[in-house]
C-alpha cells in the first residue's frame, strides 16, 4: 500500500516526473536561446513561474463551463503522469507491466490532447476555440505515424509489452538501427503532440493568441504549462525505451543515469529542430503529416516485417 | 452564405500578432477568411493639428516623432517642403548627410522588418538574428546623430551635425559587416523550406491589382511596378547617386520578403558612395523663421514607400496647414485585396508584409451618433470642457492643482 503510494507521488511518479519535466524545459530554453544568440534563462526560471503560476488567481470566463474548465487540466496532468510509470527505468522492468502496456501508453499520451480541447472548447473564447479545433486536426495528421513508427519497433521485437521490448534489444543492440527511420518519424510526430514549432499551430501566438491556453490563468494554467513539460519528458521516455532500450542490464544507479541522458538528448534534439524551422500552416502540417511521414512509417513497418522473416526463420 | 454562419474574429485592436493598436475584424469559414473589416483611429495623435501651433523649427521635432521608426523620413519630407517654399538652398553636404542617415535608416528598417516577419511565420531565430546585427546600424546611428532613433539631424536648410573622419571609418566597417551577414540572410530566406512554404503564394497582388489600389514602397515593387521615389523624383543627393530600383515578380509576400533583402544590399552600395563622394562645406543655411506665403508638397521615398508632406504657410512663424499621407495608408487597401480567400494562418504575415506603420496612418474619427448618419464633431474648446468634466465626474479635478500651479509660477 505505502510502497504503491510512494510509486505513485514521490518517485517515479508525480513529484519526480514534475522536477524531471521542469528541468528538461529549462535546457530546452536553455539550448533554444543559445543557439539563437541569448542568454536564456536561469536555472530555476521554470520552477519559479510555476511557484508564481500557482500564487496567482484563477479567472473563470462567464460564459465558460466551469467544471469542464477547471477538470480538463487536471484529466490532462493525471492521464500524463501515469504513461510515466509504465516505462521502463532500468533493469528492463517498469513498475506496473503486463502484455499490452504500450498500447495503453499511446492512448495515456492522447488523453492530454483531447483533454486540452475540451478544456479550449469550453473556455469558449473564439481565439481557444479555432485553437482546439486545430489541437485536434494536427492530433489526425500525427498520430498515425506516431503510433506506426513506434509499433513497428515492437513487431521486431514480437511482443506489445515495453518490458519485453527492453529485454530483446539488450540481447540484440544492434538491431535499434533498424529502427532509425521509425525514430525519426516519432521524434517529428512528437513535435507535432507537444506542440512546438513547426507544428505549435494550436497555439501559434501570432494568429490566435494562445490558442487553448487563451483564457487559462493562475493555477490552471501552471498545471496546463506542467502538463506540457511532462508530456515533454514522458514522450522523450517512450522514444527511448522504445528505439534505444540499451544499457538495461547496467547496475540500477547507472543505468538510470543513462535513461536519463537518453532522455535529455532526445530533448536537445527537439529543441535544435524547433530552432531551424518556420511555423507550418494547418493544411501544410497535414499534406506533409501524410505525404511523407505516413509512407516513411509504412515503410518502417515493412522492412520490420521482412527483417523479422529474415532474421528469426 | 448567410451571415451567421460566418465565424467573426477579431484581430486587435490588442493582439500580438500587431503592434501597435488596430483593428481587422475577420470573418471565417473553417480557416478561411471571408471577408476582412480594417478599423483606424485607435491611435490618433492630432500630429497635423498640433503641427499648426508650432513654429517651422519645432515642428521639424514634432512630424520627426510621426514615426518611431521612419522618423528621419517625416522630418525630411517636411524640411525639403519648407525649404521649397523659402527658396533656400541647402548645402550639397548636408544633402549627402541627409541621404546617408536616410539609407542607414532604411537599413535598420528592413532588417526590423525581416525579423518581424520571420516572427509573425513562427521563426524566431530570425528574429533574434536580424536584430541581433540590426544593433550594429544602430549604433552608428546613435554615432552619428546622438540618437537611435528620432534622430533630430534635420533642421531648416541643412543638417544640424557634420561627419568626421573617425565615423567614416567606423561606418565602412559597420556596412561591411552587416553586408556578410545579409547575404547569409538572403540564403536563409531563399532557401529555407518552411520558410519558402509559409511565404510563396501567399498575399498574392498582381501588377494590375497593385497599380489600381496605389500600393507603394516594396509591396508595388514586388508586384513588378518600377516605382522609386529616389529614381523617379531624386531628392536630397539621390540624383548625383547610381543604384538599382529592385523590382520582383513574384507577386506575394515572398517577393517582398526578396525585394527587401536586396534593397538592404544596395542601400550598403549607396551608404559606400555617400562616404565616398561627400563634398567639403558649409552643413547648413540660414532660413528666415517667417516663411513667406505658399505651398508645397514633397515627396519622399521612405522605407515602406512614398511618404507625401504637404505644407502651406501664412507669412507666419507656423505654418498654416500640414498634411501628412504615410505610406501604410497607401498600402491597408492592398491588404483587404491581399486578404481575401487566404487562411486565418497568413493573416499576419500578410498584415506584416507592407511593414504597416499604424500610428502614422491614423486618421480622425468621426463618432456616429447610435447608428445614425448625423456625425457629432467637437470644437477644440468643446472637447478640452469636455475632457474637464468627464474626469470630475470620475472624481479627478485639476482645478485647484491649476490654480496653485499658476500661482507658483506668478511667483517665479
Amino acid at each position: 500500500m505505502f510502497e504503491s503510494l510512494f510509486y505513485i507521488l514521490i518517485f517515479p511518479g508525480v513529484l519526480f516526473v514534475s522536477v524531471f519535466g521542469l528541468a528538461a524545459e529549462v535546457m530546452d530554453r536553455k539550448i533554444y536561446a543559445r543557439l539563437q544568440n541569448r542568454v536564456g534563462p536561469p536555472w530555476f526560471q521554470t520552477v519559479a513561474d510555476f511557484i508564481k503560476l500557482l500564487g496567482k488567481e484563477d479567472i473563470v470566463p462567464i460564459d465558460a463551463n466551469p467544471r469542464m474548465f477547471r477538470i480538463a487540466p487536471l484529466f490532462a496532468l493525471t492521464s500524463a503522469v501515469t504513461v510515466f510509470l509504465y516505462i521502463p527505468l532500468w533493469g528492463a522492468q517498469s513498475l506496473f507491466s503486463f502484455n499490452g502496456d504500450i498500447i495503453m501508453v499511446l492512448y495515456l499520451l492522447t488523453v492530454p490532447t483531447l483533454a486540452f480541447f475540451v478544456g479550449g472548447w469550453y473556455s469558449t473564447s473564439l481565439f481557444a476555440r479555432i485553437g482546439s479545433v486545430r489541437a485536434v486536426t494536427q492530433l489526425f495528421a500525427y498520430e498515425v505515424p506516431l503510433f506506426m513508427s513506434i509499433l513497428a519497433s515492437a513487431l521486431l521485437a514480437n511482443t506489445w509489452s515495453m518490458k519485453e521490448i527492453a529485454s530483446f534489444y539488450t540481447q540484440h543492440p544492434y538491431y535499434c538501427f533498424f529502427n532509425i527511420i521509425g525514430f525519426a518519424v516519432a521524434l517529428v510526430s512528437l513535435l507535432g503532440k507537444l506542440e512546438k514549432v513547426p507544428f505549435d499551430i494550436p497555439e501559434a501566438e501570432t494568429e490566435i493568441v494562445a490558442g487553448i491556453f487563451t483564457e487559462y490563468s493562475g493555477r490552471l494554467l501552471g498545471i496546463l504549462r506542467l502538463t506540457i513539460d511532462i508530456e515533454m519528458v514522458v514522450g522523450s521516455a517512450l522514444l527511448a525505451a522504445v528505439f534505444f532500450p540499451v544499457g538495461m542490464t547496467l547496475a540500477p544507479v547507472i543505468g538510470f543515469l543513462l535513461f536519463i541522458v537518453k532522455v535529455l538528448i532526445i530533448v536537445a534534439i527537439m529543441a535544435l529542430l524547433r530552432t531551424v524551422v518556420a511555423r507550418l500552416r494547418i493544411d501544410q502540417m497535414i499534406d506533409f503529416c501524410w505525404k511523407y511521414m505516413v509512407p516513411m512509417a509504412v515503410c518502417q513497418l515493412l522492412m520490420n516485417l521482412v527483417l523479422k522473416g529474415i532474421l528469426f526463420r | 452564405m448567410r451571415e451567421e454562419e460566418k465565424f467573426k474574429i477579431p484581430i486587435g485592436p490588442q493582439h500580438p500578432a500587431l503592434k501597435e493598436p488596430e483593428n481587422f475584424s475577420l470573418a471565417l469559414k473553417g480557416e478561411k477568411i471571408m471577408g476582412v473589416e480594417i478599423r483606424l483611429g485607435y491611435n490618433h495623435r492630432g500630429i497635423e493639428k498640433a503641427a499648426e501651433a508650432r513654429t517651422y523649427v519645432q515642428d521639424v521635432y514634432l512630424l520627426e516623432r510621426v514615426c518611431g521608426i521612419c522618423s528621419h523620413a517625416h522630418s525630411t519630407c517636411f524640411v525639403q517642403a519648407v525649404e521649397e517654399i523659402a527658396g533656400a538652398q541647402v548645402p550639397k553636404r548636408a544633402l549627402y548627410i541627409r541621404t546617408l542617415i536616410a539609407e542607414l535608416e532604411r537599413i535598420h528598417s528592413h532588417l526590423l522588418w525581416l525579423g518581424v516577419a520571420g516572427h509573425e511565420i513562427g521563426f524566431d531565430t530570425l528574429l533574434m538574428y536580424t536584430w541581433r546585427d540590426r544593433e550594429i546600424v544602430m549604433d552608428i546611428l546613435a554615432l552619428l546623430t546622438g540618437n537611435r532613433v528620432n534622430y533630430g539631424i534635420n533642421t531648416l536648410g541643412g543638417v544640424r551635425r557634420d561627419i568626421n573622419k573617425e565615423e567614416i571609418e567606423t561606418i565602412n566597417n559597420g556596412v561591411d559587416i552587416l553586408e556578410e551577414r545579409t547575404k547569409y540572410y538572403i540564403e536563409v530566406a531563399t532557401q529555407e523550406t518552411t520558410i519558402i512554404k509559409r511565404l510563396s503564394g501567399v498575399g498574392i497582388l498582381s501588377r494590375e491589382d497593385a497599380l489600381e489600389l496605389d500600393a507603394v514602397g516594396p509591396t508595388a515593387r514586388a508586384s513588378g511596378v518600377k516605382r522609386d521615389i529616389r529614381h523617379d523624383d531624386p531628392y536630397a543627393a539621390y540624383a548625383e547617386i547610381d543604384f538599382n530600383v529592385i523590382t520582383d515578380d513574384h507577386s506575394d509576400v515572398y517577393g517582398r520578403t526578396v525585394v527587401r533583402v536586396k534593397e538592404l544590399m544596395e542601400a550598403y552600395k549607396i551608404v559606400r558612395q555617400c562616404l565616398k563622394d561627400m563634398p567639403d562645406g558649409p552643413i547648413t543655411v540660414k532660413v528666415p523663421r517667417k516663411i513667406p506665403v505658399g505651398e508645397a508638397i514633397s515627396r519622399y521615398e521612405a522605407p515602406r514607400g512614398e511618404d507625401v508632406h504637404f505644407v502651406k504657410s501664412n507669412g507666419t512663424e507656423y505654418p498654416e496647414r500640414v498634411k501628412v499621407r504615410a505610406p501604410t495608408l497607401a498600402n491597408l487597401r492592398a491588404v483587404k485585396h491581399m486578404l481575401k480567400d487566404r487562411f486565418l494562418a497568413d493573416m499576419p504575415i500578410v498584415v506584416a508584409a507592407i511593414d504597416p506603420c499604424f500610428s502614422c496612418t491614423d486618421r480622425l474619427i468621426s463618432v456616429e451618433n447610435n447608428g445614425s448618419r448625423d456625425k457629432q464633431f467637437l470644437t477644440w474648446e468643446a472637447l478640452r470642457n469636455y475632457s474637464i468634466e468627464w474626469h470630475r465626474d470620475k472624481g479627478i479635478d485639476f482645478t485647484e492643482l491649476n490654480k496653485n500651479f499658476r500661482k507658483r509660477l506668478g511667483s517665479i
